[in-house]
Protein backbone atom coordinates (compact mmCIF):
# COMPACT_ATOMS: atom_id res chain seq x y z
CA UNK A 1 0.00 0.00 0.00
CA UNK A 2 3.10 2.06 0.91
CA UNK A 3 4.30 2.59 -2.66
CA UNK A 4 7.46 5.05 -3.41
CA UNK A 5 6.03 8.67 -5.17
CA UNK A 6 7.26 7.59 -7.45
CA UNK A 7 4.77 4.88 -8.91
CA UNK A 8 2.50 7.57 -7.87
CA UNK A 9 3.64 10.44 -9.91
CA UNK A 10 3.68 8.27 -12.87
CA UNK A 11 -0.27 8.11 -13.54
CA UNK A 12 -2.27 11.30 -12.45
CA UNK A 13 -5.32 9.65 -12.79
CA UNK A 14 -6.06 7.56 -9.38
CA UNK A 15 -2.99 8.78 -7.93
CA UNK A 16 -3.11 8.27 -3.84
CA UNK A 17 -2.21 11.07 -1.91
CA UNK A 18 1.82 12.20 -1.61
CA UNK A 19 3.33 13.13 1.48
CA UNK A 20 3.76 16.38 1.71
CA UNK A 21 7.11 16.22 2.69
CA UNK A 22 8.60 14.57 -0.69
CA UNK A 23 7.16 16.62 -2.57
CA UNK A 24 8.69 19.96 -1.89
CA UNK A 25 10.36 21.92 -4.85
CA UNK A 26 8.73 19.48 -7.10
CA UNK A 27 5.72 20.68 -9.76
CA UNK A 28 2.24 20.08 -7.88
CA UNK A 29 -0.46 20.03 -10.46
CA UNK A 30 -4.30 21.09 -9.50
CA UNK A 31 -5.84 17.98 -7.88
CA UNK A 32 -3.51 16.38 -5.99
CA UNK A 33 -3.91 15.70 -2.43
CA UNK A 34 -0.52 15.66 0.17
CA UNK A 35 -0.68 14.35 3.36
CA UNK A 36 0.66 16.45 6.37
CA UNK A 37 3.80 14.70 8.76
CA UNK A 38 1.57 13.09 11.19
CA UNK A 39 -0.98 11.10 8.78
CA UNK A 40 1.86 9.41 6.84
CA UNK A 41 2.36 7.73 10.06
CA UNK A 42 -0.95 6.58 10.67
CA UNK A 43 -1.20 5.21 7.16
CA UNK A 44 2.01 3.01 7.34
CA UNK A 45 2.60 -0.17 5.94
CA UNK A 46 -0.86 -2.96 6.35
CA UNK A 47 -2.98 -0.59 6.47
CA UNK A 48 -4.80 -0.61 9.95
CA UNK A 49 -2.87 0.35 12.25
CA UNK A 50 -3.38 -0.53 16.27
CA UNK A 51 -3.22 1.47 18.76
CA UNK A 52 -3.87 1.30 21.92
CA UNK A 53 -7.04 3.22 23.43
CA UNK A 54 -6.31 5.56 25.41
CA UNK A 55 -8.39 6.16 28.21
CA UNK A 56 -8.09 9.98 29.22
CA UNK A 57 -8.97 12.45 26.13
CA UNK A 58 -5.85 13.01 25.08
CA UNK A 59 -5.80 16.18 22.93
CA UNK A 60 -4.53 14.56 19.60
CA UNK A 61 -0.90 15.24 18.73
CA UNK A 62 -1.78 17.59 15.44
CA UNK A 63 1.10 20.11 14.45
CA UNK A 64 -0.44 23.70 13.38
CA UNK A 65 0.16 23.75 9.49
CA UNK A 66 -0.45 27.06 7.89
CA UNK A 67 -2.06 26.84 4.56
CA UNK A 68 -0.67 28.97 1.84
CA UNK A 69 -1.88 30.24 -1.47
CA UNK A 70 -2.34 28.17 -4.24
CA UNK A 71 -3.53 25.33 -1.44
CA UNK A 72 -6.89 24.50 0.20
CA UNK A 73 -7.79 22.27 3.16
CA UNK A 74 -10.18 19.05 2.69
CA UNK A 75 -10.45 17.12 5.22
CA UNK A 76 -7.44 17.02 6.86
CA UNK A 77 -5.61 16.47 3.69
CA UNK A 78 -4.24 19.56 1.74
CA UNK A 79 -5.79 20.17 -1.93
CA UNK A 80 -3.60 21.77 -4.36
CA UNK A 81 -5.00 24.61 -6.26
CA UNK A 82 -2.72 26.13 -8.44
CA UNK A 83 -0.05 24.60 -10.57
CA UNK A 84 3.49 25.48 -9.11
CA UNK A 85 6.56 24.16 -7.15
CA UNK A 86 5.61 23.25 -3.31
CA UNK A 87 7.31 25.15 -0.73
CA UNK A 88 7.95 24.91 2.92
CA UNK A 89 8.93 27.17 5.83
CA UNK A 90 9.61 25.37 8.73
CA UNK A 91 7.72 27.89 11.95
CA UNK A 92 10.30 30.42 13.03
CA UNK A 93 9.73 29.61 16.93
CA UNK A 94 7.00 27.94 19.16
CA UNK A 95 4.79 25.85 18.15
CA UNK A 96 3.06 24.71 14.41
CA UNK A 97 4.43 22.60 11.49
CA UNK A 98 5.20 25.80 9.30
CA UNK A 99 3.67 27.28 6.33
CA UNK A 100 3.31 25.23 2.62
CA UNK A 101 2.34 26.91 -0.28
CA UNK A 102 3.00 26.65 -4.24
CA UNK A 103 4.65 29.36 -6.13
CA UNK A 104 2.65 29.92 -9.11
CA UNK A 105 3.33 32.28 -11.88
CA UNK A 106 0.34 34.55 -12.35
CA UNK A 107 -0.06 37.82 -13.93
CA UNK A 108 -3.66 38.39 -12.43
CA UNK A 109 -3.75 40.09 -9.13
CA UNK A 110 -6.02 39.60 -5.95
CA UNK A 111 -6.16 41.66 -3.46
CA UNK A 112 -4.48 40.47 -0.37
CA UNK A 113 -4.77 42.34 3.46
CA UNK A 114 -1.31 43.89 4.29
CA UNK A 115 0.12 44.27 0.52
CA UNK A 116 1.88 47.30 -0.55
CA UNK A 117 0.40 48.10 -4.00
CA UNK A 118 0.49 50.85 -6.75
CA UNK A 119 -3.16 52.05 -7.32
CA UNK A 120 -3.67 54.51 -10.56
CA UNK A 121 -7.05 57.23 -8.61
CA UNK A 122 -9.73 56.38 -11.52
CA UNK A 123 -12.80 58.69 -9.48
CA UNK A 124 -13.53 60.39 -6.54
CA UNK A 125 -17.13 59.57 -4.99
CA UNK A 126 -18.74 61.06 -1.64
CA UNK A 127 -15.48 61.20 0.57
CA UNK A 128 -13.67 58.27 -0.71
CA UNK A 129 -11.24 57.91 -3.96
CA UNK A 130 -11.78 54.92 -5.93
CA UNK A 131 -8.30 53.12 -6.34
CA UNK A 132 -7.28 50.80 -9.16
CA UNK A 133 -5.33 47.91 -8.22
CA UNK A 134 -5.68 45.77 -11.01
CA UNK A 135 -7.68 43.20 -9.10
CA UNK A 136 -11.69 42.47 -10.09
CA UNK A 137 -12.53 46.06 -8.71
CA UNK A 138 -11.48 49.08 -7.70
CA UNK A 139 -10.05 49.72 -4.14
CA UNK A 140 -11.70 52.50 -1.69
CA UNK A 141 -9.30 55.19 -0.23
CA UNK A 142 -10.56 57.80 2.29
CA UNK A 143 -9.42 61.23 1.88
CA UNK A 144 -7.91 60.75 5.57
CA UNK A 145 -5.89 57.95 5.42
CA UNK A 146 -2.61 59.93 4.23
CA UNK A 147 -0.24 61.73 6.76
CA UNK A 148 -1.35 65.18 7.44
CA UNK A 149 -4.33 65.27 5.00
CA UNK A 150 -6.00 68.74 4.82
CA UNK A 151 -8.16 70.26 1.90
CA UNK A 152 -5.41 71.22 0.17
CA UNK A 153 -2.95 68.38 -0.41
CA UNK A 154 -5.18 65.69 -2.07
CA UNK A 155 -4.53 63.40 -4.60
CA UNK A 156 -6.07 64.01 -8.03
CA UNK A 157 -7.73 61.79 -10.53
CA UNK A 158 -4.87 60.01 -12.62
CA UNK A 159 -2.37 60.15 -9.74
CA UNK A 160 -0.47 57.34 -8.77
CA UNK A 161 -0.46 56.03 -5.02
CA UNK A 162 1.40 53.23 -2.98
CA UNK A 163 -0.80 52.05 0.12
CA UNK A 164 -1.50 49.51 1.75
CA UNK A 165 -4.80 46.63 2.14
CA UNK A 166 -6.26 47.20 5.71
CA UNK A 167 -9.42 45.31 4.27
CA UNK A 168 -8.78 42.71 1.29
CA UNK A 169 -11.21 39.41 1.49
CA UNK A 170 -13.30 37.65 -1.34
CA UNK A 171 -16.36 39.47 0.22
CA UNK A 172 -16.29 42.93 0.50
CA UNK A 173 -14.71 45.67 -1.52
CA UNK A 174 -11.20 46.03 -0.61
CA UNK A 175 -10.23 49.21 1.04
CA UNK A 176 -6.37 50.68 1.28
CA UNK A 177 -4.77 53.35 3.43
CA UNK A 178 -1.75 55.34 3.13
CA UNK A 179 -0.48 55.12 6.69
CA UNK A 180 0.55 52.51 9.15
CA UNK A 181 -0.89 51.51 12.44
CA UNK A 182 0.85 54.76 14.05
CA UNK A 183 -0.63 57.31 11.68
CA UNK A 184 2.83 57.89 10.02
CA UNK A 185 3.37 58.07 6.02
CA UNK A 186 6.68 55.24 6.09
CA UNK A 187 6.84 55.63 2.51
CA UNK A 188 3.41 55.71 1.08
CA UNK A 189 1.19 58.56 -0.31
CA UNK A 190 1.03 59.80 -3.25
CA UNK A 191 4.29 58.88 -6.19
CA UNK A 192 5.76 62.00 -7.38
CA UNK A 193 5.92 63.38 -11.13
CA UNK A 194 7.66 61.97 -14.05
CA UNK A 195 9.09 58.31 -13.98
CA UNK A 196 7.86 55.26 -15.68
CA UNK A 197 4.87 52.68 -14.04
CA UNK A 198 5.28 49.59 -15.78
CA UNK A 199 3.38 45.72 -15.37
CA UNK A 200 5.79 42.54 -14.78
CA UNK A 201 4.37 39.70 -13.67
CA UNK A 202 3.66 38.73 -9.40
CA UNK A 203 6.40 36.08 -9.36
CA UNK A 204 9.30 38.95 -10.67
CA UNK A 205 8.01 40.71 -8.08
CA UNK A 206 8.36 38.10 -5.07
CA UNK A 207 11.77 37.48 -6.84
CA UNK A 208 12.98 41.03 -6.60
CA UNK A 209 12.13 41.94 -3.52
CA UNK A 210 13.37 39.13 -1.68
CA UNK A 211 15.93 39.73 0.85
CA UNK A 212 19.18 38.16 -0.99
CA UNK A 213 18.21 40.00 -4.83
CA UNK A 214 21.25 40.81 -6.52
CA UNK A 215 19.52 42.22 -9.55
CA UNK A 216 18.22 45.69 -7.51
CA UNK A 217 21.75 46.27 -5.88
CA UNK A 218 23.28 45.73 -9.70
CA UNK A 219 20.59 47.83 -11.07
CA UNK A 220 21.40 50.27 -8.51
CA UNK A 221 25.12 50.78 -9.32
CA UNK A 222 24.69 51.50 -12.89
CA UNK A 223 22.40 54.91 -12.49
CA UNK A 224 21.08 56.58 -9.50
CA UNK A 225 17.26 55.72 -9.64
CA UNK A 226 13.99 55.65 -7.83
CA UNK A 227 12.01 52.83 -7.60
CA UNK A 228 8.48 51.35 -6.05
CA UNK A 229 7.73 47.88 -6.67
CA UNK A 230 3.96 47.18 -5.91
CA UNK A 231 2.55 43.62 -5.08
CA UNK A 232 -0.15 44.04 -8.05
CA UNK A 233 2.48 43.65 -10.36
CA UNK A 234 3.40 47.18 -10.56
CA UNK A 235 6.49 48.47 -10.93
CA UNK A 236 7.56 52.36 -11.11
CA UNK A 237 10.75 53.45 -12.14
CA UNK A 238 12.66 57.24 -12.25
CA UNK A 239 16.09 58.02 -13.31
CA UNK A 240 17.90 61.49 -14.54
CA UNK A 241 16.96 61.19 -18.06
CA UNK A 242 14.09 59.13 -20.11
CA UNK A 243 16.74 57.21 -21.74
CA UNK A 244 18.10 56.32 -18.37
CA UNK A 245 14.49 55.20 -17.27
CA UNK A 246 13.40 53.26 -20.39
CA UNK A 247 16.89 51.24 -19.95
CA UNK A 248 16.01 50.32 -16.62
CA UNK A 249 12.22 49.37 -17.29
CA UNK A 250 13.29 47.17 -20.29
CA UNK A 251 15.78 45.66 -17.89
CA UNK A 252 13.39 44.67 -15.37
CA UNK A 253 10.88 43.46 -17.48
CA UNK A 254 13.24 41.20 -19.16
CA UNK A 255 15.24 40.11 -15.71
CA UNK A 256 11.98 37.43 -15.82
CA UNK A 257 13.70 35.33 -18.80
CA UNK A 258 17.56 35.66 -18.20
CA UNK A 259 19.46 33.65 -16.61
CA UNK A 260 21.93 35.68 -14.22
CA UNK A 261 24.77 35.07 -16.92
CA UNK A 262 23.17 37.24 -19.62
CA UNK A 263 22.13 39.98 -16.72
CA UNK A 264 25.78 40.07 -15.71
CA UNK A 265 26.85 40.80 -19.28
CA UNK A 266 24.35 43.04 -20.03
CA UNK A 267 24.96 45.20 -17.08
CA UNK A 268 28.51 44.91 -17.83
CA UNK A 269 27.96 46.03 -21.88
CA UNK A 270 25.49 49.22 -20.09
CA UNK A 271 28.55 50.11 -17.65
CA UNK A 272 31.22 50.35 -20.14
CA UNK A 273 28.92 52.87 -22.89
CA UNK B 1 -10.17 0.50 -39.36
CA UNK B 2 -8.04 2.27 -37.01
CA UNK B 3 -5.20 4.31 -38.39
CA UNK B 4 -2.52 4.47 -35.85
CA UNK B 5 -1.02 7.80 -36.34
CA UNK B 6 2.81 7.21 -34.11
CA UNK B 7 5.11 10.10 -34.64
CA UNK B 8 8.43 10.48 -33.48
CA UNK B 9 9.14 13.00 -30.77
CA UNK B 10 9.58 16.34 -31.72
CA UNK B 11 10.46 18.31 -28.72
CA UNK B 12 9.79 22.05 -29.80
CA UNK B 13 11.65 25.12 -28.57
CA UNK B 14 10.93 27.73 -26.06
CA UNK B 15 7.72 27.01 -23.85
CA UNK B 16 6.20 24.10 -26.21
CA UNK B 17 6.15 20.88 -26.10
CA UNK B 18 5.44 17.90 -27.87
CA UNK B 19 4.63 14.73 -26.94
CA UNK B 20 6.67 11.36 -26.44
CA UNK B 21 5.95 8.23 -28.65
CA UNK B 22 3.44 6.30 -26.79
CA UNK B 23 3.31 2.76 -26.62
CA UNK B 24 1.34 0.44 -28.68
CA UNK B 25 -2.46 0.55 -28.63
CA UNK B 26 -2.79 4.20 -28.15
CA UNK B 27 -3.84 5.91 -31.15
CA UNK B 28 -4.37 9.61 -30.19
CA UNK B 29 -2.52 11.57 -32.85
CA UNK B 30 0.56 13.91 -31.86
CA UNK B 31 0.32 16.33 -29.46
CA UNK B 32 1.69 19.81 -28.40
CA UNK B 33 0.98 22.51 -26.19
CA UNK B 34 2.77 25.78 -25.85
CA UNK B 35 1.74 28.13 -22.49
CA UNK B 36 1.82 32.07 -21.83
CA UNK B 37 1.88 33.11 -25.90
CA UNK B 38 -0.55 35.95 -25.46
CA UNK B 39 0.80 38.86 -23.83
CA UNK B 40 -2.60 40.46 -22.66
CA UNK B 41 -4.27 37.47 -21.33
CA UNK B 42 -3.98 36.87 -17.91
CA UNK B 43 -3.33 33.46 -19.16
CA UNK B 44 -3.03 31.26 -22.47
CA UNK B 45 -2.64 28.12 -24.52
CA UNK B 46 -2.43 26.65 -27.72
CA UNK B 47 -3.05 23.11 -28.25
CA UNK B 48 -2.67 20.87 -31.00
CA UNK B 49 -3.75 17.49 -31.57
CA UNK B 50 -2.69 16.10 -34.80
CA UNK B 51 -3.86 19.01 -37.23
CA UNK B 52 -6.64 20.44 -35.09
CA UNK B 53 -5.36 23.55 -33.08
CA UNK B 54 -7.18 25.66 -31.02
CA UNK B 55 -6.08 28.82 -29.09
CA UNK B 56 -7.32 30.00 -25.52
CA UNK B 57 -6.76 32.68 -23.75
CA UNK B 58 -8.18 33.72 -20.22
CA UNK B 59 -8.90 36.92 -18.48
CA UNK B 60 -9.77 36.56 -14.98
CA UNK B 61 -10.84 37.22 -12.31
CA UNK B 62 -11.65 40.26 -13.34
CA UNK B 63 -15.04 42.81 -12.67
CA UNK B 64 -18.14 41.79 -13.79
CA UNK B 65 -21.19 43.21 -15.39
CA UNK B 66 -23.37 43.68 -12.48
CA UNK B 67 -26.21 42.44 -14.34
CA UNK B 68 -23.86 39.20 -14.33
CA UNK B 69 -22.96 39.06 -11.40
CA UNK B 70 -23.51 36.29 -8.62
CA UNK B 71 -23.38 36.60 -5.30
CA UNK B 72 -21.14 33.65 -4.06
CA UNK B 73 -19.34 32.73 -6.78
CA UNK B 74 -17.44 33.60 -10.05
CA UNK B 75 -19.35 33.88 -13.31
CA UNK B 76 -17.59 31.95 -16.07
CA UNK B 77 -18.04 32.73 -19.86
CA UNK B 78 -16.67 30.97 -22.54
CA UNK B 79 -16.52 32.26 -26.13
CA UNK B 80 -15.77 30.48 -29.12
CA UNK B 81 -15.02 31.86 -32.35
CA UNK B 82 -14.73 29.76 -35.61
CA UNK B 83 -12.20 29.64 -38.26
CA UNK B 84 -13.90 31.50 -40.76
CA UNK B 85 -17.42 33.10 -40.80
CA UNK B 86 -19.38 34.44 -37.72
CA UNK B 87 -20.28 32.34 -34.54
CA UNK B 88 -23.56 30.20 -35.49
CA UNK B 89 -25.90 28.25 -33.13
CA UNK B 90 -22.80 25.47 -33.13
CA UNK B 91 -20.69 27.31 -31.53
CA UNK B 92 -23.08 28.13 -29.01
CA UNK B 93 -23.74 25.37 -27.83
CA UNK B 94 -20.23 24.00 -27.54
CA UNK B 95 -19.12 27.02 -25.76
CA UNK B 96 -22.79 25.98 -23.01
CA UNK B 97 -20.55 22.67 -22.76
CA UNK B 98 -17.09 23.46 -22.18
CA UNK B 99 -18.62 26.29 -19.92
CA UNK B 100 -20.47 23.31 -17.91
CA UNK B 101 -17.27 21.34 -17.76
CA UNK B 102 -15.41 24.47 -16.34
CA UNK B 103 -17.70 25.09 -14.15
CA UNK B 104 -17.67 21.56 -12.66
CA UNK B 105 -13.70 22.09 -12.41
CA UNK B 106 -12.95 25.90 -11.40
CA UNK B 107 -13.11 26.97 -7.81
CA UNK B 108 -15.38 30.04 -8.23
CA UNK B 109 -16.67 30.61 -4.76
CA UNK B 110 -13.34 31.78 -3.86
CA UNK B 111 -13.79 35.01 -6.03
CA UNK B 112 -17.79 35.82 -6.02
CA UNK B 113 -18.48 38.95 -8.11
CA UNK B 114 -16.06 38.15 -10.46
CA UNK B 115 -15.75 37.32 -13.99
CA UNK B 116 -13.60 34.10 -15.68
CA UNK B 117 -13.82 34.41 -19.38
CA UNK B 118 -12.47 32.11 -21.43
CA UNK B 119 -11.84 32.96 -25.17
CA UNK B 120 -11.25 30.17 -27.87
CA UNK B 121 -9.90 30.89 -31.51
CA UNK B 122 -10.13 27.66 -33.84
CA UNK B 123 -7.37 27.98 -35.90
CA UNK B 124 -7.37 24.62 -37.68
CA UNK B 125 -10.42 22.27 -37.43
CA UNK B 126 -8.97 18.55 -38.45
CA UNK B 127 -11.28 16.65 -36.41
CA UNK B 128 -12.13 16.18 -32.63
CA UNK B 129 -12.60 19.95 -32.17
CA UNK B 130 -14.25 20.26 -29.00
CA UNK B 131 -12.08 17.98 -26.86
CA UNK B 132 -9.04 19.91 -28.53
CA UNK B 133 -11.17 23.30 -27.61
CA UNK B 134 -11.50 21.28 -23.89
CA UNK B 135 -8.06 20.55 -23.72
CA UNK B 136 -6.86 24.54 -24.41
CA UNK B 137 -9.63 25.44 -22.25
CA UNK B 138 -7.85 23.61 -19.39
CA UNK B 139 -3.94 24.88 -20.18
CA UNK B 140 -5.43 28.41 -20.37
CA UNK B 141 -7.28 28.04 -17.08
CA UNK B 142 -3.64 26.82 -15.17
CA UNK B 143 -1.50 29.07 -17.15
CA UNK B 144 -3.50 31.98 -15.51
CA UNK B 145 -3.61 30.76 -11.92
CA UNK B 146 -7.30 30.15 -11.74
CA UNK B 147 -8.11 27.72 -9.12
CA UNK B 148 -9.24 24.69 -9.54
CA UNK B 149 -10.47 21.48 -7.91
CA UNK B 150 -9.19 19.05 -10.32
CA UNK B 151 -7.50 19.38 -14.35
CA UNK B 152 -9.73 18.36 -17.07
CA UNK B 153 -9.17 16.73 -20.54
CA UNK B 154 -11.41 16.04 -23.86
CA UNK B 155 -11.34 13.13 -25.77
CA UNK B 156 -13.25 12.28 -28.99
CA UNK B 157 -13.86 8.56 -30.31
CA UNK B 158 -15.85 7.71 -33.64
CA UNK B 159 -17.66 4.22 -34.13
CA UNK B 160 -17.70 3.23 -37.32
CA UNK B 161 -20.02 0.75 -39.60
CA UNK B 162 -18.17 -2.04 -38.06
CA UNK B 163 -18.32 -1.04 -34.77
CA UNK B 164 -14.73 -0.11 -34.64
CA UNK B 165 -13.98 2.22 -31.96
CA UNK B 166 -11.26 5.07 -33.27
CA UNK B 167 -9.91 7.70 -30.55
CA UNK B 168 -9.33 11.25 -31.52
CA UNK B 169 -10.55 10.77 -34.82
CA UNK B 170 -9.62 13.10 -38.23
CA UNK B 171 -12.26 15.20 -40.19
CA UNK B 172 -13.00 12.44 -42.49
CA UNK B 173 -13.40 9.58 -39.97
CA UNK B 174 -15.49 11.53 -38.22
CA UNK B 175 -17.97 12.05 -41.41
CA UNK B 176 -17.95 8.26 -42.02
CA UNK B 177 -18.34 7.53 -38.76
CA UNK B 178 -21.87 5.93 -37.39
CA UNK B 179 -21.83 7.83 -34.19
CA UNK B 180 -19.14 10.52 -32.65
CA UNK B 181 -18.36 10.42 -28.78
CA UNK B 182 -16.89 13.40 -27.13
CA UNK B 183 -16.14 13.17 -23.34
CA UNK B 184 -14.61 15.14 -20.66
CA UNK B 185 -12.87 13.54 -17.47
CA UNK B 186 -11.65 14.67 -14.47
CA UNK B 187 -8.08 14.00 -13.63
CA UNK B 188 -8.49 13.29 -10.36
CA UNK B 189 -10.44 9.86 -10.66
CA UNK B 190 -10.99 10.24 -14.27
CA UNK B 191 -14.64 10.81 -13.69
CA UNK B 192 -16.90 11.50 -16.28
CA UNK B 193 -17.80 15.43 -16.23
CA UNK B 194 -19.39 16.18 -19.97
CA UNK B 195 -20.09 14.00 -23.04
CA UNK B 196 -21.57 15.29 -25.73
CA UNK B 197 -22.44 12.83 -28.13
CA UNK B 198 -24.19 12.65 -31.98
CA UNK B 199 -25.28 9.53 -33.53
CA UNK B 200 -26.20 6.11 -33.59
CA UNK B 201 -24.36 3.48 -31.02
CA UNK B 202 -25.77 0.95 -27.95
CA UNK B 203 -25.52 1.16 -24.71
CA UNK B 204 -22.32 -1.41 -24.65
CA UNK B 205 -20.87 0.58 -27.15
CA UNK B 206 -21.06 3.88 -24.96
CA UNK B 207 -19.53 2.17 -22.09
CA UNK B 208 -16.94 0.63 -24.58
CA UNK B 209 -16.04 4.03 -25.15
CA UNK B 210 -16.08 5.56 -21.91
CA UNK B 211 -13.45 2.93 -20.76
CA UNK B 212 -11.38 3.39 -23.94
CA UNK B 213 -11.56 7.65 -23.54
CA UNK B 214 -10.52 6.95 -19.69
CA UNK B 215 -7.90 4.65 -20.45
CA UNK B 216 -6.28 7.45 -23.22
CA UNK B 217 -7.04 10.30 -20.53
CA UNK B 218 -4.21 9.19 -18.70
CA UNK B 219 -1.56 9.63 -21.83
CA UNK B 220 -3.55 13.05 -21.95
CA UNK B 221 -2.76 14.24 -18.57
CA UNK B 222 0.70 12.51 -18.38
CA UNK B 223 1.26 15.32 -21.10
CA UNK B 224 -0.33 18.05 -19.19
CA UNK B 225 2.31 16.93 -16.67
CA UNK B 226 5.24 16.70 -18.53
CA UNK B 227 4.43 20.27 -20.33
CA UNK B 228 4.09 22.35 -17.04
CA UNK B 229 6.91 20.77 -15.32
CA UNK B 230 8.89 21.54 -18.56
CA UNK B 231 7.48 25.40 -17.92
CA UNK B 232 8.59 25.66 -14.79
CA UNK B 233 12.17 23.92 -14.74
CA UNK B 234 13.21 27.00 -16.50
CA UNK B 235 12.44 29.57 -13.95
Amino acid sequence: MAEPASVAAESLAGSRARAARTVLGQVVLPGEELLLPEQEDAEGPGGAVERPLSLNARACSRVRVVCGPGLRRCGDRLLVTKCGRLRHKEPGSGSGGGVYWVDSQQKRYVPVKGDHVIGIVTAKSGDIFKVDVGGSEPASLSYLSFEGATKRNRPNVGDLIYGQFVVANKDMEPEMVCIDSCGRANGMGVIGQDGLLFKVTLGLIRKLLAPDCEIIQEVGKLYPLEIVFGMNGRIWVKAKTIQQTLILANILEACEHMTSDQRKQIFSRLAES
Amino acid sequence: MEEETHTDAKIRAENGTGSSPRGPGCSLRHFACEQNLLSRPDGSASFLQGDTSVLAGVYGPAEVKVSKEIFNKATLEVILRPKIGLPGVAEKSRERLIRNTCEAVVLGTLHPRTSITVVLQVVSDAGSLLACCLNAACMALVDAGVPMRALFCGVACALDSDGTLVLDPTSKQEKEARAVLTFALDSVERKLLMSSTKGLYSDTELQQCLAAAQAASQHVFRFYRESLQRRYSKS
